[in-house]
């Protein structure tokens, strides 16, 4: 290429400097709302560099339902209905706070029966959520096999689930003052009304000695792997003080070392009539938490089994109006829920719904902690990192 | 004969024989995940599960090619056929008897190192063509992945090498028979294992598939691809996995031979007994696949730098001290 150049503005060569650093942006990384590990419609912002991610900017609001909105125009047990699927892999346990909180503001007793009942089924969701967690957790690290396990072992969970409340995943079970008399559990006129259906003792028994040694299992297959120990230990380590800071709940403040476990520091449920034991991590990492949600399944087949050795006789549903009304007044009611600290805000004029429910639910609380686990981490730390976490988005938007 | 009249039906040969094995390892995936991992489904659906493989392949290609606005369209089409032909010539060197083979390399060790290199091509230019962040992140991770991979393979070789003392695939096996051991027990057993580990790595198979991961870059270097070019890189995997396998029994573990068969009937015996210990290595690898996590970038480069490589370069120093001393 002919090009005249001219001999004044001509490049010295020894005057050239070459910038030995190469300058590189940062690469902006959407991950979500469609991609395969962020359960569900989570976006999450990443800039990374290389491998390298140096902020993270979680958007929510992807799955918004309207739900404390929708619960201002539905009466009271109505209600359950919706918050049955804000964190769907643990419905029932969703309606106890709620129910709890209603009953609080009517005054009313729960026969000990029905408290039984409701305790007994909240710890089955809490262990079906687990399963979840333990089949999950492992996939999104790349070990595809326990999910299938998982699976399969929560479905007996399910199961009784389904015979006692007719739902697997949205009972709708709970009635202000008492449970719903069972499905399947013969003619529900008042005579005659029957609870639990036929056999459910002796298949309890059975699937949660069969929960105990899924439980075994998955500690040896997913805890005793040492490519799933290296991929956890030390990662994503959240200490104590950040953890309190930010209103995390739930077995991730327990595995960050916090002993903080509602079903002992309330009494929504009679929890303090039985022998458990909270399980509290040491380091705060992946594995913790990991560890943490496995050892707490134990406890709950405990709780379980406990419960059914001394199952009190009597009725299940205490007297309430005809027409439900809740008085005029204010209350907060918080449960342990599977993924942390559920609560709800009921706000009551005396009509037929709530003036006002303000919905706390822990993934939301628990996911506000990402972007600064997330600063610094490599971009497969942040798949397991978001794994441990063990969100639903439908407990993050609701 | 004349030369390419051999060629051809060698070709033909191959060509054949490759998707027919790819299918059977598909096969032993399937029904050996689900018997894992107590998945009812492949065990008994369509013949007890025996047309699953085929079922996959006819439905991918019965599908919509997709291919992006953005992607460089020549670079994207071509990348499987990088990866495909890299793997269908490996087969060159596979020796299923002493005559039954498509060319006794000289350098027939040499030959595979160099041709299995090529694939890193196909997937590199799969992750940078497809104008997708994903892609690009699993085609870098798996350039690197290869790389570093490939020395290991290579040095476990090695000692085999210097142990038979020849290159031909052929030669290594009759230098087995003429030990009476195979050379996995006859001293080149880690080499046995390092070759395994890099031969995994190199298949990008769990634990080694960060480039494809798909929890986290969705399918990798691949997500793009789509229809019958997803089938070329699906059936080229496992086209891989039997090749290597196949490779791997070859050299550590007496290849076609089986002790007290009469050997003037191996043309007849010994591609059975070749693909037998193919299968069975592959069934390791199957559940390694499905008990094991992946993992993460840094832990796999590490592996390979600081303990494979290493590894690998004392048993070519003991092997070499050996075969002076004795």
């Amino acid at each position: 290429m002919a090009q005249t150049m001219d001999p004044n503005n001509m490049p010295i060569l020894s005057e050239a400097s070459v910038s030995v650093e190469i300058e590189t942006e940062d690469m902006t990384l959407n991950i979500g709302p469609q991609h395969p590990s962020t359960h569900g419609v989570l976006r999450l912002v990443a800039k990374i560099n290389g491998e390298k991610i140096s902020s993270v900017e979680p958007v929510l609001g992807y799955m918004h339902r309207g739900y404390e909105k929708l619960a201002e125009v539905r009466t009271y047990p109505q209600v359950t209905t919706l918050v049955n699927r804000i964190d769907w892999v643990s419905g029932f346990a969703n309606e106890i706070p709620f129910i709890a909180g209603a009953e609080k503001l009517m005054e009313i007793e729960v026969p000990e029966r029905a408290q039984y009942i409701r305790l007994i089924l909240t710890e089955m969701a809490r262990i079906s959520s687990h399963f979840v967690f333990n089949g999950a957790f492992p996939l999104e690290i790349g070990a595809l096999t326990p999910i299938f396990l998982a699976m399969e072992d929560r479905e007996r969970v399910l199961d009784l689930l389904e015979s006692v409340t007719g739902g697997r995943f949205h009972p709708n079970f709970n009635r202000i003052g008492g449970v719903k008399p069972a499905a399947g559990a013969g003619p529900t006129t008042k005579k005659d009304i029957q609870d639990l259906p036929a056999g459910f003792y002796h298949d309890t028994k059975v699937a949660m000695q069969k929960v105990l040694e899924a439980v075994d299992r998955f500690e040896d297959l997913i805890g005793g792997n040492e490519v799933f120990q290296i991929r956890t230990k030390n990662v994503g380590v959240l200490p104590k003080e950040v953890a309190e800071e930010y209103g995390v709940s739930g077995p991730i403040l327990r595995a960050s070392g916090v002993e903080f476990d509602l079903r002992k520091q309330s009494n929504y449920l009679p929890y303090d009539k039985f022998d458990f034991e909270i399980p509290i991590g040491e380091n705060g990492d992946c594995f913790d938490r990991w560890s943490v949600r496995t050892s707490e399944m134990r406890e709950s087949a405990k709780i379980i089994l406990q419960a059914i050795d001394d199952m009190p006789s009597g009725p299940i549903q205490a007297k309430v109006p005809k027409v439900i009304k809740v008085p005029k007044g204010q209350t907060y009611v918080r449960a342990e829920n599977p993924k942390g600290e559920m609560g709800y805000y009921i706000i009551s004029e005396g009509g037929l719904g709530p003036y006002r429910l303000k919905i706390r639910t822990a993934s939301f609380s628990n996911i506000s902690i990402l972007p600064i686990m997330l600063e610094g981490a490599l971009l497969p730390d942040l798949i397991a990192i978001m794994g441990s976490l063990d969100f639903v988005l439908g407990d993050v938007d609701r | 004969m004349s030369f390419s009249t051999e060629l051809l039906i060698k070709v033909l040969v191959v060509l054949a024989t490759a998707p027919v094995m790819a299918l059977g390892l598909t096969l032993l995936e399937v029904k050996g995940s689900a018997w894992m991992q107590r998945r009812p489904g492949p065990l008994h659906v369509g013949l007890r599960g025996f047309i699953f493989p085929l079922a996959t392949a006819a439905k991918y290609l019965q599908k919509e090619t997709i291919i992006p606005n953005d992607v460089d369209e020549p670079v994207f089409k071509w990348a499987p056929a990088w990866v495909i032909a890299a793997v269908v010539g490996l087969f060159t060197i596979i020796p299923l008897s002493p005559t039954l083979i498509v060319r006794d390399l000289e350098l027939g060790v040499f030959f595979l190192l160099a041709i299995s290199s090529i694939s890193t091509i196909g997937v590199l230019t799969a992750g940078w063509s497809s104008a997708n962040k994903f892609s690009l992140m699993g085609g870098l991770r798996a350039a690197g992945q290869l790389i570093a991979y490939e020395l290991p393979l290579i040095l476990s070789v090695v000692g085999v090498v210097i142990q038979a003392e020849t290159m031909s695939t052929v030669g290594i096996v009759e230098k087995q028979i003429e030990f009476g051991f195979p050379f996995v027990i006859a001293g080149q057993g880690i080499a046995f294992i390092i070759f395994m580990i890099a031969a995994t790595a190199e298949m990008m198979r769990t634990p080694f598939d960060m480039p494809i991961g798909e929890s986290e870059l969705t399918m990798g270097f691949f997500t793009e691809y789509s229809g019958i070019r997803f089938l070329i890189f699906y059936i080229s995997e496992y086209i891989n996995l039997f090749v290597m396998c196949a490779i791997a029994s070859t050299l550590f573990l007496g290849g076609y031979h089986v002790p007290l068969l009469p050997t003037e009937w191996v043309n007849f015996y010994g591609p059975l007994v070749l693909i037998g210990k193919t299968f069975l290595l592959a069934f390791i690898l199957i559940a390694i696949r499905w008990s094991f996590p992946r993992f993460r970038e840094d832990q796999l480069q590490t592996l390979a730098w600081k303990v494979l490589i290493p590894l690998s370069l004392l048993n070519i120093m003991a092997t070499a001290i050996m075969k002076v001393v004795f």
